[in-house]
């Protein structure tokens, strides 16, 4: 199946042609801390296993983003 | 070596005083290991000791970085009141090898610092920054 990943056309291999299963395929690390974004839309984590993509979608994978100064105090 | 210059180390360091003491954000856009864009996000958080990207603002970051030839090459945040180095809320939420992490710290309001940091399987590497001209 041809994807759009991250703006490159790229041909996969899947079975069950979930979105969590893509993760897998592309060695995505600690999927947990991805969000989806699917044809310009942001998927909930609980949906990554239900949701199956299709030839041609375009999807993005970028990993939640967050920290702070907590706790580095001197 | 991350090459930075004296015109996007002026505006990290004017974001960072703009937000305090509310923790700002965001991206940085480039080629390799030239820092070509400074790309401000939401802190959703609103915190002067945390921050969270909006994930919808990060995905149009990214596609407005490629569209000019860029990629996302790393994330800013500040420490309005603590050093710059990586807390270790920084460490757990440090998920992408791929980034150069910076901070911006206004421990010293008067003197700023911002230095750069790599983060493999949650080890550390401080990331020499050379600031340039252009």
């Amino acid at each position: 199946m041809n994807l759009i990943i991250s703006g490159k056309s790229e041909e996969v291999s899947l079975n069950e042609g979930t979105v969590l299963e893509l993760l897998k395929v592309k060695k995505v690390e600690m999927p947990e801390m991805v969000s989806v974004e699917l044809n310009g839309n942001i998927l909930r984590q609980h949906e990554y296993a239900a949701t199956t993509v299709k030839e041609g979608d375009q999807i993005e994978f970028l990993y939640f983003m967050g920290g702070g100064s907590l706790n580095c105090y001197e | 070596m991350l090459k930075l210059s004296l015109e996007l180390q002026k505006e990290l360091i004017a974001l960072a005083l703009r937000d305090s003491p509310i923790e700002t954000c965001g991206y940085i856009s480039g080629i390799e290991d030239e820092i070509k864009e400074v790309i401000p996000l939401t802190n959703i958080d609103h915190s002067p000791e945390h921050f969270s990207f909006d994930p919808g603002e990060q995905f149009t970051a990214v596609k407005e970085a490629r569209a000019k030839g860029y990629q996302l090459i790393g994330v800013y945040h500040s420490h309005p009141a603590s050093p710059a180095r990586l807390s270790q809320e920084d460490l757990r939420l440090a998920n992408d090898p791929r980034l150069y992490y910076l901070i911006i710290s206004l421990l010293n309001p008067e003197k700023p610092v911002i230095k750069a940091f790599r983060v493999i399987s949650k080890e550390v590497t401080e990331v020499p920054i050379l600031i340039t001209e252009g």
